[in-house]
């Protein structure tokens, strides 16, 4: 079920990230991996950020926990709820927590990838409780 | 090569409008650049170096350049959002030691409230990936006082000190767009924007600029204004940084700040006045910590029961009111932090939150998005 109200703005991917937003339109997370260093990074870039080696793509889980949270109760399509959720992979991700109920979600909740449609474009990956 | 006491800064001036519907961008810069030069008693064509950010309209410091009449040798248009004009001083300060230039002009000015705010530019790396998720500059300081609380206990009492304390200062600033005092019950009560942070944790939107001028030693010494020096500065630019080890409780000033300390040779415990930038109250006590006046997770403690409000308090910070209660001039507040500074070093403050000899301050500050990426820039200016 789809919980967020707000409209999406469709992503404008490029030539670097197209991979990831083919893989998020069959459901999967998509997060850097570099074998020169050994670190996974988020987002994902053609170089590793740590070392500037090329990276790879690898399929995370789509697990982990809320590391902040900010629930914007004013506007356009409020309340959201906006969050870096570290995946258990080790990278964070910022990202939206898709509930229906903003004012139950706590720091170090455990959540999910959840895929969730956009304005004419991919789906982008939000979050909800697990 | 150490900047120390290689430039001063010989004029300053914050535009008194906070509503400009009948000016543009370009004359509220060009109006405060004629204030600045005119506080420091200087003339268009004695200008050599013009520094402006991403307010300025135009391509680059091009534009501004030639809108202004300037005939410069040194340009300068680093962008680190509100932080800005804050990191102009260091680098102006830089090139006069360098011999580059020896009157630099740095202008800030912008119209939010008459004019919608234009958002940054969709071609950034990470906006394929972040440009959906509804990111406010309210929602991504939130997360950090969220995190702030849930690591150290800082509770929303104790950022609601932060903005009560401008609001004593304010009351006595007759420009200033919030003049009422409010207490730590008005604060916490405002409606809440974006968890934990209320309406009354948030700064201001207002028109209008600023003004400063930073000068060789030579210059400075051949005006009538009171010297006030360049002591020390520092810069840095945080991010999320690929997502590992994530931290949004500590912020750029962490680098910044201690920068800036080591150039001036001196230490938290010897500043006397401290603006520092207050987009949110949260701001406030990160910087707090990140410069060293109080430990990591401490600064819910050092800035409650009144500790910043001049006159009682332990560290008197922004005695105009700051973002908070007195100007946010197009959403950027770097100048206003310097220009207070130098009012305070000046003794031009107004009397009632006047640091008595204050001799040595800190303007510090953070652009950009605290929580995601950000620039921080510190200087330590001291009354010769």
């Amino acid at each position: 079920m789809m919980s967020e109200s707000r409209n999406i703005p469709a992503p404008k991917p490029n030539v670097e990230n197209q991979p990831f937003f083919d893989a998020a339109a069959e459901g999967k997370l998509l997060i850097g991996q570099c074998d020169a260093c050994g670190q996974p990074h988020y987002y994902p870039r053609a170089l590793c950020p740590f070392c500037l080696t090329e990276s790879r793509w690898v399929e995370s889980k789509g697990k982990g926990a809320i590391y902040s949270l900010s629930t914007m109760r004013r506007g356009a399509g409020a309340p959201y709820t906006l969050a870096w959720v570290t995946l258990d992979e080790g990278p964070a991700v910022l990202t939206n927590i898709a509930t229906e109920d903003h004012d139950a979600l706590t720091i170090g909740q455990r959540v999910r990838v959840q895929f969730t449609p956009t304005e004419g474009g991919p789906p982008v990956p939000m979050f909800a409780p697990e | 090569m150490s900047i120390r006491n290689k430039a001063y800064i010989a004029g300053a001036f914050e535009h008194p409008t906070r509503l400009a519907p009948d000016k543009s961008t370009p004359q509220l810069h060009a109006e405060c650049a004629a204030g600045a030069l005119a506080d420091a008693g200087l003339s268009l064509k004695d200008v050599d170096g013009y520094f402006c950010a991403g307010d300025a309209p135009g391509f680059g410091g091009m534009s501004m350049v030639d809108y202004l009449g300037l005939k410069v040798r040194h340009v300068d248009s680093t962008e680190t959002g509100g932080s800005s004009y804050i990191l102009h001083v260091g680098h102006a300060a830089q090139a006069i030691a360098a011999g580059k230039c020896s009157v630099a002009l740095i202008t800030l000015a912008g119209r939010p409230r008459s004019e919608p705010f234009a958002g940054q530019s969709g071609n950034a790396p990470e906006a394929a990936f972040e440009g959906w998720v509804g990111q406010s500059t309210h929602n991504s300081y939130g997360m950090c006082a969220a995190r702030h609380m849930y690591e150290y206990g800082t509770t929303s009492e104790q950022l609601a000190w932060v903005k009560v304390a401008a609001s004593h200062h304010a009351q006595h600033n007759p420009h200033a767009m919030l003049r009422d005092v409010v207490t730590v019950g008005d604060v916490i009560n405002s409606p809440m924007i974006s968890d934990p942070l209320h309406r009354l944790d948030c700064c201001v939107v207002s028109d209008g600029g600023g003004a400063l001028l930073v000068v060789a030693p030579e210059v400075a010494k051949s005006l009538k204004r009171p010297l006030v020096a360049v002591r020390g500065a520092g810069e840095h630019v945080k991010g999320p940084r690929g997502g590992m080890n994530l931290d949004i409780t500590t912020s750029a000033a962490a680098v910044s700040g201690p920068a800036a300390f080591a150039e001036a040779g001196v230490t938290p415990a010897d500043i006397q006045y401290a603006s520092i930038y207050d987009s949110f109250t949260i701001t406030v006590l990160i910087q707090l910590e990140d410069l060293g006046f109080c430990k990591k997770g401490e600064g819910g403690r050092f800035v409650a029961d009144g500790n910043l409000i001049s006159g009682t308090g332990r560290l008197p910070f922004n005695t105009d009111g700051g973002g908070l209660c007195n100007n946010h001039p197009t959403n950027r507040g770097g100048i206003t932090k310097v220009i207070e500074a130098v009012r305070q070093l000046r003794g031009e403050a107004h009397p009632a939150v006047q640091v008595p000899d204050c001799g040595l301050a800190v303007a510090t500050g953070i652009g950009g998005v605290l929580g995601a990426r950000h620039g921080a820039a510190t200087v330590i200016l001291e009354r010769q």
